[in-house]
């Protein structure tokens, strides 16, 4: 089954389940133009046929509650359609792999059944069902993911979900759309789809490479953990301070005291990052303590040493 | 026509703008003409207020990544515009602008049932004004107009002030309602029955019944949001064992209903255009009326359907979802009715009347729309992109704003003694028309290729839509500019108004331009309904002819 096309009104759609929705729309949208075009098309004709002189009286019969009767008609079939749409979408079938998602401000975490886990980027088997738990540790967010047409609401002390089977590999990109805070607009990530047996021994190695040095394990690190969401690797501005040149130098803090860019600097800024913050920046940034392991920890230094 | 000059203009009593002189004959004021007035100059600040910030708001979606300014302030200007657009100037427009002044006229009564609580209300609506412009001089809140915890309450910006000035305006609001349904049931003059109102009234009800009914739960919910945050009570912070949901039950109990109330005076205003610059009564009035009520009843009941579907649960958003696609059957019965009178009307192209047909149209899409949001199945792809936004705006500005404009036209006459010069009202509507379509339409289609909503930086994808959207914004901007060159000019070198420039049958146009301070002198006479218009005078009978009169 082949995704539906992208339309003038829709984005590239990301399996084929997104038919459900693309069809759902084109009903609203084909019937919400003819109703457009018949009202403002009638406003307009009568407007400009508009006689000189004395008005004859307004003829009413049953118009009125024709127009309502019709109006309930159109309704209540739109209704269905949605209702019908919605209910298919709520229940995933059984056999699903389960993921369980968690969203802080600002960026989403995913950790599999086996303990892998993953910051803003989602990978998925293709064809396989996957469904989706979502939990958040403060505000309200939303997942949103528009090449599949799905979003759920993600609360705190709460838990929504939601299902979907990609049916092609390649990448899909999902955001928060519930306003949370200034770094909202950069809450995203993808969806990452890739057949069954790479996505199997990706997830067993968790995405790493027994071969790698420290450093490079670091890098890959970095990436799984997103930081370069808010951390510059060639001295550009973020929202965080940037990691070229920053190993071994002193940096002032927001108090005013000054502090060696040294291990244990960064150990902390990794797991209690609001300690002790660089001035000029905004202590925003997620405390990865617990998601982060001691070995993981290590070699994240390692590649920012490497940064010089 | 022989409405043309009523008795008081020969009498030669003062007006009611000139009856008293002084500040204090004004602040402390029992006539309704002049508290409407008042709120007139406050909704027209805040909405030049609110206009600025969407346009600063616009202007950095100009380009994809930062500029211009950071996130946060980005999101204190987009609360601060949707909390003063909705609290200071939508919801008081129509009812206390215009509705303030008209009520009493149009029963026949010397002033509405409750001179000192209008007074009250006025002052309550200027207390909340300044707790939002407080809130503002320190930052404004960020936490979008519907201030929902959990965020709300962990904001570091002024929810508090916000909350509060939100909850004193919705209240002021409620006073409103109630003075206004008292003088309908009470102050009607003799003669004039249910069936002999205006529509412009029906809606009226409708809405102060709401604002009675509605305002008491978001007074609550803004006041305990409040108690949270100063005194941490705990009401809907998960972390103090309270839950979310109820503040937004609370809320959209109000909020939902809310939206109906900016546009249901609007739909009465339409009514009256309609119906006078076509020379026809509204086809369908008891009908048009009922179901101004049944609007105002579904608004009440359809509230469920903002709060999100996983907040609520599947069964409960299916309810909400089929409450709100039936209200669309009031809203056709309306459009129908109106299309009905248009029909072979002796229609006047004026600028009032292009500010009906303007109502019509913009309001056909933001209802149509509507459609959309309430289909489950496609609700939540496209509720927190800016297809909401784009639906919204459609009717409060499509909607509201083309109606309060055309309103205000059609009674500038009645309220400030002067005519307006037509072609120029004529073009502004044409630029404000215009550049509202290219402003919100590309909103649709962004949406539903999922651009979220609030959002400060977007993908690369979205920047012509972006784009297109801030230049429509830029010449709706021109074309509210232009709307206000109307008014400035009018009233500096406006020719006098007569007592009845369109040829109106409600009770309103049998007294002076402007009326005296009590209304008619001597009282109304109420021998036919309001839209039963005199036959056209041929043109040379009729002394006071004005552009529009000629025009018939």
């Amino acid at each position: 089954m082949t995704p539906p096309a992208p339309s003038f009104w829709l984005p590239a759609a990301g399996a084929a389940s997104a038919s459900r929705f693309d069809s759902g729309w084109a009903l609203a949208l084909w019937v919400c133009a003819f109703l457009l075009l018949l009202i403002v098309g009638t406003m307009i004709f009568f407007v400009a046929r508009r006689p000189r002189g004395a008005a004859p009286e307004p003829r009413e019969g049953r118009l009125g509650l024709a127009s309502a009767a019709f109006s309930l008609a159109v309704v209540a079939g739109l209704f269905g359609v949605g209702f019908r749409g919605f209910v298919d979408e709520r229940v995933a079938p059984a056999g699903a792999l389960p993921i369980a998602v968690t969203a802080e401000r600002y960026q989403w975490t995913f950790a599999y059944p086996n303990g892998a886990t993953s910051v803003g980027e989602l990978r998925v088997p293709v064809g396989r069902a996957v469904q989706l738990n979502l939990t958040s540790s403060d505000v309200h967010h939303r997942f949103h993911l528009p090449a599949l047409r799905l979003a759920r609401e993600v609360l705190p002390q709460a838990t929504t979900s939601l299902w979907f089977q990609p049916d092609q590999p390649g990448e899909m990109g999902f955001a928060c759309a519930e306003y949370c805070g200034a770094g909202y607009s950069q809450m995203r990530g993808k969806v990452v789809a890739m057949p069954e047996k790479d996505f199997n021994d990706w997830l067993e190695t968790n995405g790493q490479d027994p071969n790698a040095t420290p450093a490079q394990k670091g890098e890959r690190l970095a990436a799984k953990f997103a930081c370069n969401t808010c951390h510059s690797t060639d001295g550009s501005a973020k929202a965080g301070p940037t990691w070229k040149a920053m190993f071994g130098h002193e940096v002032e803090l927001t108090d005013g005291t000054r502090v060696l860019v040294d291990e244990a600097y960064l150990k902390e800024s990794v797991i209690d990052p609001n300690a002790r913050v660089v001035k000029g920046f905004a202590p925003v940034m997620p405390a990865f303590k617990g998601v982060v392991t001691a070995p993981q920890l290590e070699a994240l230094i390692e590649y920012m040493k490497s940064l010089r | 026509m022989s409405e043309t000059s009523s008795p008081a203009t020969q009498a030669g009593a003062p007006d009611y703008l000139a009856a008293r002189r002084g500040v204090a004959s004004w602040l402390l004021t029992l006539d309704h003409k002049r508290v409407a007035l008042m709120y007139l100059a406050s909704v027209l600040v805040a909405f030049a207020l609110g206009v600025t910030l969407a346009q600063l708001v616009r202007l950095k979606l100009l380009v994809p990544g930062p500029a211009l300014m950071d996130p946060d302030t980005f999101a204190r200007l987009f609360t601060v515009h949707g909390v003063v657009m909705v609290f200071v100037f939508v919801l008081p427009a129509i009812p206390a602008a215009l509705g303030n002044f008209l009520v009493p006229l149009m029963v026949g009564a010397r002033g509405l049932a409750f001179p000192r609580l209008n007074l009250a209300a006025l002052y309550l609506y200027w207390t909340g004004a300044l707790l939002l412009v407080t809130s503002m001089a320190r930052g404004g809140a960020d936490a979008g107009w519907t201030l929902s915890p959990p965020y709300a309450l962990v904001s570091e910006t002024p929810v508090l002030y916000t909350a509060v000035g939100a909850a004193v305006l919705a209240l002021s609001s409620a006073l409103t309602g109630v003075n206004f349904l008292v003088t309908l049931h009470r102050r009607r003059a003799p003669g004039v029955g249910w069936y002999r109102l205006p529509l412009l009234l029906w809606a009226l009800y409708g809405t102060s019944l709401v604002q009675v009914v509605a305002t008491p739960a978001v007074a609550v919910a803004l006041v305990l949001l409040a108690a949270d945050r100063s005194r941490g009570l705990g009401m809907f912070d998960p972390r103090a064992g309270g839950d979310p949901k109820v503040f937004q039950q609370l809320f959209w109990f109000w909020a939902h209903p809310a939206v109906y109330l900016m546009v249901l005076p609007a739909m009465g205003v339409v009514s009256e255009l309609i119906a006078v610059h076509a020379q026809r009564r509204i086809s369908g009035y008891k009908l048009v009326a009922f179901s101004s009520l049944a609007i105002a009843l579904f608004g009440l009941a359809a509230g469920g359907q903002h709060v999100a579907v996983d907040v609520q649960g599947p069964r409960a958003a299916a309810v909400s979802s089929l409450i709100s696609l039936l209200a669309a059957a009031p809203f056709g019965v309306l459009i129908v009715h109106w299309l009905s009178t248009l029909r072979r009307g002796a229609i006047r192209l004026n600028a009032p009347m292009l500010y009906a047909v303007g109502f019509v149209a913009i309001f056909a899409v933001g209802g149509l729309s509507g459609l959309f949001l309430s289909m489950l199945s496609l609700a939540g792809h496209l509720s927190g992109t800016v297809f909401s936004t784009a639906h919204l705006h459609y009717l409060v500005v499509g909607g509201t704003l083309m109606a309060f404009t055309g309103g205000l036209l059609h009674w500038w006459p009645k309220i400030s003694g002067r005519l307006y010069p037509e072609r120029l009202a004529q073009a502004a509507w044409a630029v404000t028309f215009l550049g509202f379509n290219a402003a919100f339409f590309a909103q649709f289609v962004a949406g539903s290729r999922g651009l979220t909503r609030r959002t400060f930086a977007y993908d690369e994808g979205f920047q012509f839509l972006q784009a297109f959207s801030t230049v429509g914004a830029w010449l709706l901007a021109i074309g509210l500019l232009m709307t206000l060159a109307v008014f400035v000019q009018s009233l500096r070198t406006g020719a006098a108004a007569p007592a009845n420039p369109w040829g109106g049958a409600s009770l309103e146009w049998q007294t002076s331009s402007p009326p005296p301070a009590d209304n008619f002198a001597p009282g109304p006479v109420v021998a036919r309904g309001p839209y039963d218009f005199a036959p056209a005078p041929a043109p040379a009978a009729s002394p006071d002819a004005t552009p529009a009169a000629a025009a018939v």
